[in-house]
């Protein structure tokens, strides 16, 4: 095993798959000889050439209704947006042409769109999104949200070789900041939920980047026992798991960086209130970043996306019910 | 601008040559005929059963535009891939979809395309290469642009063609799409048919220059053709397909026809002005390829009724059809399995034969 970051991990998927298929490509804006706006396809080009390596337009529908056609006749495109936000603009092509393509006449649309996402370093409001709820409530498509780097690649090479288009939710902000131990040649995370931290008293669901958050808040709660549950997949979302969690505990706290009304979080509550309402020994708690786009000044940002010490009140406040 | 009426679209300067009868032998020009006859006829029965209630929802026909999907679709090979438009059944006709699975498919019924998860020509049969269109246009110039790019990629002498239509060029994806393709220099043909209305929208709302002009500023030939003419569609499109299979890149068709019913079956279409459309029905595009194959000794009228035979049996079988299963409705969301790309489908011009045959 290497230690990587997330950001190594998620080209160490691509870079393993593209060797191992000649169908998988990438393509998007600058990410060839540039190597992408994060870095995460750099070298791609020197190794994989341009064909496979593709500079687009700017154009994000047509990179997205591409991948379509290209996916349609039998190759396995990963598109990157350059910032999740950007996703608005290939929204109809995702939710209209790739996803509802199989339910409509059976075939197939096996792609990836990764979309760097999430906020905590001043992007504003272009480059701070958490978009995953808009791409739950579309039927056809996955939605995958790793949050640490073993779960970068394993779920990116998942993602791959689904035979659906799968969005991939790559969180900018632990890009450098999170280091890991990453099992070296290919490997499938399954789109389950992962125990982050086994715990007795209560459990907060997060996933992403507010899985750190979660795990830091709660590191020392005053001597609780708290279990974290990373869901890694929204879509297909991991029911028993959380159901398992809240009856082990019967306190949840929920923590979505995306705005609060209709995030994933939401239907997760919905999910216990109706199969868990029995197990539960208080309200379940949500925190979630407002319905606000994301501001840009430091105080504003820290503001509005969940902090780890609204975390930690939410938890405390729910210990003591 | 005002709408083209025929003598405008008879006057463009690029207009391919419409009686030129070259690459076509006689049972081509038949297989034309017998395609448009198929395509009107299943339409024709189609807007009965709706009126007669068995057609749920609204009902989109391509009736005067026959010549556009027939003669393009026509010029593709087996392993050249599809996105036809709604009022281009035609294509599908072409590539071998079966009669009594489109009649059924438009009444919503088990053994229709689509199973009843999608109505009337909101359907593909990915069996024989074509991949169905959405209602958001023209997206599927987006995605016919990225089979070009993958045949590309693997070096493969295929094409993709995709039909839209006026209205179409207004929106985002037009523009992406033809720039992507022009950059690139991809295998793609892009059929704008120029119906003269997007619903009620008239030519002159929607753009201030013609559509065609525009490829050239993209990079690549744009030509008009007479989109009532089956052969010169035909003609223009197998050109723009040798130009994609020599490298060249991508070329838009401009098919002008004339949409001469409403937009969908409740349309009354009191926006057409009369005159227009009395003109636009001297130049049935039937007519005219009946006039070429009778000259050629064949029986018309014979075909006509052998068509129409086809049609009637097949409404008789699609009529006892099932309708779906309830439980169907939540099924199918997600694929299974390995992915089975769109398939090669009939390609019958006398062109291929048999150097291009399916592998």
């Amino acid at each position: 095993m290497a230690t990587m970051t997330y950001l190594e991990a998620i080209s160490d998927a691509l870079r393993e798959e593209m060797r191992a298929d000649e169908r998988v490509f990438v393509m998007g804006e600058d990410v060839g000889a540039f190597g992408g706006a994060f870095k995460v396809t750099d070298g791609f080009v020197e190794e994989f050439g341009e064909a496979r390596v593709i500079d687009t337009p700017l154009a994000e529908a047509a990179i997205v209704g591409a991948a379509v056609g290209a996916a349609v006749v039998g190759m396995r495109p990963v598109c990157e947006m350059q910032f999740a936000d950007f996703v608005a603009c290939g929204f109809d092509q995702l939710i209209n042409v790739a996803g509802k393509t199989h339910y409509r006449f059976g075939l197939a649309v096996p792609l990836v769109v990764r979309l760097p996402s999430g906020g905590g370093f001043s992007g504003g409001p272009f480059h701070s999104q958490s978009p995953e709820a808009w791409f739950m409530h579309a039927p056809g498509l996955k939605v995958v949200a790793p949050s640490t780097p073993a779960d970068a690649k394993g779920l990116l090479t998942a993602a791959i070789r689904d035979p659906n288009p799968v969005v991939f939710l790559e969180h900018k902000h632990l890009y450098r900041r999170v280091k890991g131990e990453v099992p070296a040649g290919a490997y499938e995370t399954p789109m389950t939920a992962r125990i982050a931290r086994e715990g007795s008293d209560l459990t907060v669901i997060a996933y992403g980047a507010m899985v750190h958050a979660a795990l830091e808040a709660t590191a020392d709660l005053d001597g609780a026992s708290v279990e974290v549950l990373d869901l890694r997949s929204l879509v297909p979302l991991d029911e028993q798991a959380i159901l398992a969690s809240v009856a082990k505990t019967s306190k949840v706290v929920i923590v979505d960086e995306a705005n609060e009304t209709c995030a994933a979080g939401a239907q997760v509550a919905a999910l216990i209130a109706e199969r868990a309402f029995e197990q539960l020994d208080g309200p379940i708690r949500r925190v979630a970043t407002p319905d606000v786009p994301i501001p840009f000044s430091p105080p504003l940002e820290q503001a509005t996306i969940p902090s780890v010490e609204r975390i930690r009140d939410a938890c405390r406040d729910l210990l003591d019910y | 601008m005002e709408a083209l009426s025929p003598r405008q679209a008879e006057a463009r300067p690029e207009r391919a040559a419409a009686d030129e009868p070259a690459h076509l032998t006689r049972a081509d020009r038949v297989e034309l005929l017998r395609a448009m006859l198929l395509m009107r006829a299943i339409e024709a029965r189609a807007l009965t059963l709706y009126r007669q209630g068995r057609v749920p929802g609204s009902f989109y026909d391509g009736f005067g535009q026959e010549a556009v999907s027939v003669g393009a679709a026509f010029a593709l090979g087996p392993r050249d891939r599809l996105c036809p438009l709604h009022r281009d059944l035609g294509a599908h006709l072409v590539r071998g979809v079966e009669t009594t699975r489109i009649l059924a498919q438009y009444m919503g019924r088990a053994s229709g395309v689509t199973g009843g998860r999608d109505g009337n020509v909101h359907f593909g049969d990915p069996s024989v290469g074509v991949m169905g269109m959405v209602s958001m246009l023209p997206d599927m110039m987006c995605v016919a642009t990225g089979m070009a790019m993958a045949f590309k990629l693997r070096g493969e002498a295929r094409v993709a063609l995709t039909w839209f239509g006026d209205g179409a060029t207004s929106r985002g994806d037009f523009h992406e799409a033809m720039n992507w393709a022009g950059v690139q220099r991809l295998p793609v043909v892009f059929v704008l048919e120029n119906n003269q209305f997007a619903y009620s929208t008239p030519l002159e709302k929607q753009f201030a220059v013609d559509p065609v002009e525009r490829a050239r500023v993209y990079g690549f030939p744009g030509v008009t053709v007479d989109g009532n003419d089956a052969e010169a569609v035909f003609q223009a499109v197998r050109v723009a397909r040798e130009r994609a299979l020599a490298g060249e890149g991508p070329t838009l068709v401009e098919a002008v026809t004339m949409r001469m019913h409403g937009h969908a079956a409740h349309d009354d279409m009191r926006y057409v002005p009369p005159q227009l459309l009395a003109e636009w029905a001297a130049r049935d595009p039937i007519e005219r390829q009946e006039r070429r194959v009778a000259a050629l000794g064949v029986d018309v009228e014979a075909l006509r009724a052998e068509v129409d035979a086809e049609v009637e049996a097949a409404a008789a079988e699609a009529l006892a059809a099932p309708l779906p299963d309830p439980a169907d409705a939540t099924r199918g969301v997600f694929a299974e399995g390995a992915p089975q790309p769109l398939g090669d489908g009939r390609a019958p011009w006398s062109g291929f034969a048999p150097a291009e045959a399916p592998a």
